[in-house]
């Protein structure tokens, strides 16, 4: 005879299995069509037209972020020069104060920060404008003129993404550098010479491609779920309207920052 | 041998979770007409006409292209049905982080090799036909929902396409800008041969335009047709709400509606006694020529005119007055002799002379230019009113005794 408990436990399976099953599922379509999405959008970038769209779009992400990623890259670069300071004097290593300054910033805290930032300025004003122009039918509006809205919407967006965060990548690296410089020897009183020495002998090809590349994954990251948020928010069942919206644009955010972490230790994994 | 349909429903289906919004829907609709969809609110029209652009694809059925099915395309063949078509939403849709002139010309900048030049040209063209010239650089937020759908109807335009498509292209509009809208539409299927199909509920002015008739009901074609056998149809439902659209009054004359001359007629032979004298005059303008002349507003600003002129003076008289076509007007004079009712007309000839001439003049000179201007007549026929005449009948017989009553004229331009 089968015990209650037994039974008890038999039915939590039968729900929990479905359950898991059926997210696994909805996962799997997910990435699926956010795949889809990303190969219409990179075929597109090199149709005809793109170039305009992709300069706009260069200066609403590229040029209108460096501001704010440049000012990020100084303060970064002033904690790390004196946080490193006090730890490499313990033991007498002041000296590689450079060297650990820009090995931090441009290997890992580089692309990471900027990333982040990009996607709080930047992805945001995407999924958020992408999907007002789905929710008021702009998008259909645009289809029923024969214009491909992935064409005109979303790949000029993945492109210019791709162009700018290696660009304000680097932009963060350097102030960060002169912000590690700031406060290691203007404040702190770190020989001059041997900072800038050291980041010149520490800093390899390596370490500049692997920030990179992080920063060429991170773009695509990025934009690709803040326009794939937007441009699908009208399929989403957890609200309507400007509520889809919002919740399109947090999806957008919080993803694609969790994604830039998880990315950021797989890429890194590969390159060490 | 039967004419291909430009367009064809086949068993369209269409759901949306539990709903089905379009059941086994089948419709042709032919090339160079005016198509005009009337339904109840979500009777499934929109959805149909949004199945056509291909922004929803049917459950089941097909929809066909000039005979072909549109899922069975190759891609070049596809790329010239859409190329084809132009739409008009509902809500506009207008990219509103753009200016008017923007808007209008990204379809051509998108999707043609024009120059820079050629566009401008043409989509200035465009909003000058629309009168939105002084428009060209605000944005959609900046303008009245009665702009912004012009503007709409400019974008859909500007490409000069084969079928459009209106979704409801005269809500929010004021009488005379609706009449201008669907004069526009008829003046432009004219000119540029494109078939129109468009979700209207503006009675009667978009039956006088309507080459066919399609009213959905219940997710179902309830009839098809042209407006004479639509009114005349036997199906209880549909008659009810056809002539509950219509209403008492013509919104832009302030004339009756068809349905209350007819009642109002009925009610008169019924009660009139047999050697009553009875009389009857159609007045009509030549609004096609006045609107290829001075454009869509002043055309619907000269029908307005002789609408209300008809109603105050024959209205006092005890006569009544409703528009049997777009710019005929038949007026019914009781216990009048055909001599009377001649002298009535006469005096309303002077009359609309006098007092509407510099209204008339104004419009002109505005569209034309002062100094510059172009006649336009009126003209009127009487007949006397037999026993047993229905009210097409009484129409031909004024017809045949039409005459110029009046004139707006000057020494130069064309003339109407």
């Amino acid at each position: 005879m089968t015990e209650p408990g037994s039974l008890q436990r038999s039915n939590n399976l039968s729900l929990i299995f479905p359950a898991i099953g059926r997210w696994t599922m909805l996962l799997i379509g997910n990435l699926g069509a956010v795949a889809i999405f990303f190969s219409l959008s990179l075929v597109h970038i090199f149709r005809r037209k793109q170039l305009s769209e992709i300069v706009k779009q260069v200066f609403f992400i590229g040029a209108r972020s460096s501001l704010i990623v440049m000012l990020v890259g100084l303060f970064t670069g002033m904690v790390l020069g004196l946080q490193l300071f006090y730890t490499l004097i313990r033991f007498g290593s002041v000296g590689a104060l450079g060297s650990a300054v820009s090995l931090s910033l441009i290997r890992e805290l580089g692309p990471v920060l900027t990333a982040i930032m990009i996607t709080a300025r930047a992805g945001s004003a995407m999924a958020a404008e992408i999907g007002i122009l789905r929710i008021s039918e702009q998008i259909d509006a645009l289809y029923s003129m024969r214009i491909d809205p992935v064409r005109y919407l979303i790949s000029p967006r993945i492109a210019a993404s791709i162009i700018s965060f290696p660009l304000l990548t680097s932009f963060f690296d350097l102030v960060g550098i002169v912000g590690g410089y700031l406060t290691g020897v203007f404040l702190m009183g770190a020989n001059a010479g041997s900072y800038f020495y050291r980041v010149q002998s520490a800093l390899t090809m390596v370490d500049v491609r692997g920030g990179f590349i992080k920063s060429l994954v991170f773009a695509v990251i990025v934009s690709c779920i803040c326009c794939y948020q937007g441009y699908f928010c009208h399929m989403r069942t957890d609200g309507y309207g400007a509520k889809a919206v919002g919740l399109a644009t947090i999806a957008a955010v919080v993803l694609s920052c969790v994604l830039i972490l998880i990315a950021d230790y797989v890429v890194t994994s590969f390159l060490m | 041998m039967e004419t291909i349909p430009l367009i064809e429903f086949r068993n369209v289906t269409k759901q949306f979770g539990d709903k089905t919004v379009l059941d086994r829907v089948n419709v042709k609709i032919y090339e160079n007409q005016i198509t005009t969809i009337i339904g109840k609110s979500g009777t499934g029209k929109s959805v149909f006409l949004k199945h056509i652009i291909g922004l929803l694809q049917p459950d089941e059925g097909t929809i066909l292209f000039q005979g072909k099915p549109i899922d069975e395309m190759k891609r070049a063949e596809k790329e010239e049905y859409r190329k084809a078509i132009a739409y008009l939403f509902q809500n506009n849709a207008l990219l509103d982080s753009m200016t008017v002139f923007g808007n209008v010309a990204l379809p051509l900048q998108q999707t043609t090799d024009l120059s820079r030049k050629e566009i401008e040209h043409r989509v200035l063209k465009r909003l000058e036909d629309l009168e939105l010239s002084e428009s060209s650089r605000k944005y959609p937020s900046e303008l009245s929902g009665g702009m912004q759908k012009r503007v709409a109807l400019a974008r859909a335009l500007v490409t000069d396409p084969k079928i459009v498509l209106f979704d409801e292209p005269t809500t929010g509009q004021d009488p005379i800008r609706k009449n201008m809208i669907l004069s526009m539409i008829t003046h432009y299927r004219r000119k540029f041969g494109f078939t129109a199909v468009l979700i209207s509920h503006d009675i009667p002015d978009v039956f006088f335009i309507s080459d066919r008739i399609i009213v959905l009901w219940k997710g179902s074609v309830g009839f098809q047709g042209t407006y004479e056998e639509a009114m005349n149809l036997k199906l209880p439902l549909i008659n009810e709400f056809l002539r509950s659209l219509e209403g008492l009054q013509d919104e832009l004359t302030g004339l009756l509606s068809r349905e209350a001359f007819r009642v109002h007629y009925t009610a008169m032979l019924g009660s009139a006694a047999p050697a009553m004298g009875l009389s009857a005059a159609v007045f009509s303008v030549r609004l096609n020529l006045v609107h290829e002349a001075l454009g869509p507003l002043a055309a619907v600003e000269v029908l307005k005119a002789l609408g209300e002129y008809t109603n105050k003076r024959f209205n006092s008289l005890g006569g009544f007055s409703a528009r049997h076509s777009r710019d005929q007007i038949l007026t019914i004079f009781p216990h009048t002799t055909t001599n009377e009712a001649k002298e009535m007309v006469q005096g309303f000839a002077r009359e609309l002379q006098q007092e509407a001439h510099e209204g008339i003049q104004n419009i002109v000179e505005a569209t034309v230019g002062a100094g510059k201007c172009f006649d336009i007549y009126i003209r009127a026929g009487i007949t006397e009113i037999g026993p047993a005449d229905e009210i097409e009948r009484i129409i031909e017989k004024a017809e045949e005794n039409q005459e110029i009553i009046a004139t707006f004229r000057c020494d130069t331009g064309g003339s109407a």
